[in-house]
């Protein structure tokens, strides 16, 4: 996928005037009649409108092949798990779309959300659903300390990378330091015994345990940095439709160019779907049911309070960026109502081949999705942002879809799926989820 | 400052036809950015970045400050807020302004939008002539060529 380490463009103008003209513009000689507005929008949903992975200035190794080495080793590594049966490929199969196909993760516990698939994760500004972690790296040093997923703490995470992979982790890192005489459990995440072994090894040693641990989530990101979407159906129709030529729009079905259509604006869906990776990187309370009602995840609100108290975000000492490049912790919107039950909103690419679907896996199948979308329930936690009949929400319009109109929308939507690939090294044989 | 001022602008005029498909915005939308606050306490201006920012990338704006005369008003304090008001949600970020940088002249950090489309930008001033706010409307739109 060269094309996708081409530097683009990814401009945006911010306007200011009313350009009404826009909308009545028509693109001649191609076979599906589409604004300009609508073009250009189609346009900046291209793959290749995302363009180079940014740099995370707050992993120093993420562009190492060797560190890239060393975390797909431990991202299969099942070693790394309090019953050694749990890696992290044991929910994000390669080979299935880097998720597992179930609505809730499973590890050495049942978890509580959706597992998310590891395409794109380098364009993303926040990380989980609740975007409670602000790099890659930081992200995976969570569920090797979590109860539910891979149940280990961390020493004993520490302990197994210096028994089987020293020689490579020091190639990376430098030297490991001396960790002094370790207990066999110990953490600050674990349970009562853990606890307390971690209180009771030395401020060197806890420091010491964490930058180890740290530099294992530097090594993960470095691999999974890599991980990548391909072209799809959607991606040559744009292109050719961005270039004005009526033959190629041939590639997508009248139902698929429906579908699109409805995509962009009686549905609504671009109003968070948008951009390359088909979202905005934002969180947003969509009314979907919680699997407990009596218990609703609260989202966003908890995980933004969650982020401001990570020892290991962009601010940390664990973190090789200069504290003025954590832009987003600067500014952080800690205290916005609307993210109360808001979610991630997660890439459409290949979202097919990945049900079932939302934050918990409520929803089984894509035609379920878009009704939702239609009916717009109200939420159960906080406010959902969509527009219900006879309720006032700002400027935002009712979603009305006909069961006919949902089909075209899914149709549309089985466009989006393409190869995984591994950039620099092969494509993954399965896109099947 | 003027010189930053004619680029944007001219920026503005060549990508003028990039704008989103998804909701019509309603025909008179006021999408001046200098004006008078809401009750004619203070001149409003707010600049653009000479840089046009990509969708998701935190940047900054400037803000002009004056008094009804026309004079610069120095020493405000400002609140951010804002969002998109067809989609019912805030600002991704919670922007600053920074102390004055001289002449009734602010910087505006940490804007960030999620997508394109009509933006409400609201600021909350604090200032000799006491408190007022001011609210701009502007389009974010993707400039590619058709």
């Amino acid at each position: 996928m060269t094309s996708l380490n081409r530097v683009i463009s990814f401009a945006v103008v911010v306007i200011t005037f009313s350009v009404s003209l826009a909308s009545t513009s028509r693109a001649a000689g191609v076979h599906d009649a589409w604004s300009a507005t609508e073009i250009a929008t189609i346009a900046s949903m291209r793959l290749t409108e995302a363009g180079e992975r940014p740099p995370d200035p707050s992993n120093a190794y993420e562009q190492l092949p060797a560190a890239a080495n060393l975390g797909k080793q431990l991202f299969q590594d099942t070693g790394l798990s309090s019953n050694r049966q749990v890696a992290c490929a044991t929910c994000h199969l390669p080979g299935a779309q880097f998720q597992d196909g179930r609505p809730r993760g499973q590890g050495v516990g049942a978890g509580r959300r959706r597992t998310m698939p590891v395409m794109g994760a380098a364009h993303l500004p926040f990380l989980f659903w609740d975007g409670r972690k602000d790099s890659l790296w930081s992200q995976a040093l969570g569920p090797w300390e979590d109860g539910l997923e891979h149940g280990s703490n961390r020493v004993a995470l520490v302990k197994w990378v210096r028994a089987h992979y020293l020689s490579a982790y020091e190639q990376i890192f430098g030297l490991m330091p001396d960790l002094g005489p370790l207990p066999e459990s110990a953490g600050p995440n674990g349970t009562q015994v853990e606890l307390a072994n971690w209180a009771g090894l030395t401020d060197t040693q806890r420091e010491r345990v964490n930058r180890v641990f740290a530099n294992m989530g530097k090594s993960i990101a470095a691999y999974e940095r890599n991980i990548s979407y391909g072209e799809t159906r959607f991606d040559r129709y744009a292109e050719t439709t961005a270039a004005g030529n009526r033959d190629g729009q041939q590639i997508l079905t009248a139902q698929e160019v429906r579908g699109l259509r409805l995509f962009l604006n009686q549905g609504q869906c671009s109003t968070c779907h948008n951009g390359p990776l088909l979202t905005d990187y934002a969180f947003h309370n969509t009314g979907v049911p919680p699997v407990d009602a009596t218990a609703p995840d609260a989202g966003r609100a908890v995980g933004v309070r969650k982020l401001q108290q990570d020892e290991f975000n962009c601010l940390g000492r664990y973190s090789d960026a200069r504290p003025e490049q954590c832009t987003e912790l600067h500014y952080l919107a800690t205290d916005d109502p609307t993210k109360l039950g808001a979610f991630r909103t997660p890439s459409l690419r290949n979202v097919a081949a990945r049900a079932p679907y939302m934050h918990a896996g409520q929803i089984s199948t894509l035609d379920q999705v878009i009704e939702h979308y239609a009916q717009s329930p109200a939420a159960i936690i906080g406010h959902s942002e969509l527009a219900r009949p006879g309720e006032s929400q700002g400027e935002r319009q009712v979603i009305r879809l006909t069961p006919a109109q949902i089909q075209d929308i899914k149709a549309f939507l089985e466009t989006l799926t393409g190869p995984v690939v591994e950039l620099g090294s092969k494509q993954f044989e399965a896109i099947g989820g | 400052m003027s010189h930053q001022i004619r680029l944007t602008s001219a920026l503005f005029a060549l990508t003028a036809l990039g704008l989103t498909a998804c909701a019509t915005r309603p025909a008179n939308l006021d999408l001046s950015l200098a004006k008078a606050s809401a009750t004619g306490a203070y001149g409003v201006a707010l600049v653009p970045p000479a840089t046009v920012p990509a969708i998701n990338q935190i940047h900054s704006w400037t803000v002009k400050l004056s008094d009804s005369a026309g004079a610069p008003v120095h020493g405000a304090l400002f609140t951010v807020d804002g969002g998109m008001p067809q989609h019912g949600h805030g600002l991704p970020t919670k922007p600053r302004v920074s102390n004055e940088l001289g002449n009734g002249t602010y910087r505006l950090d940490g804007m960030k939008f999620s997508m394109t489309g009509w933006w409400v930008i609201k600021l909350n001033i604090q200032g000799p002539q006491g408190a007022d706010t001011v609210t701009f409307n502007t389009v974010v739109a993707s400039p590619h060529k058709i």
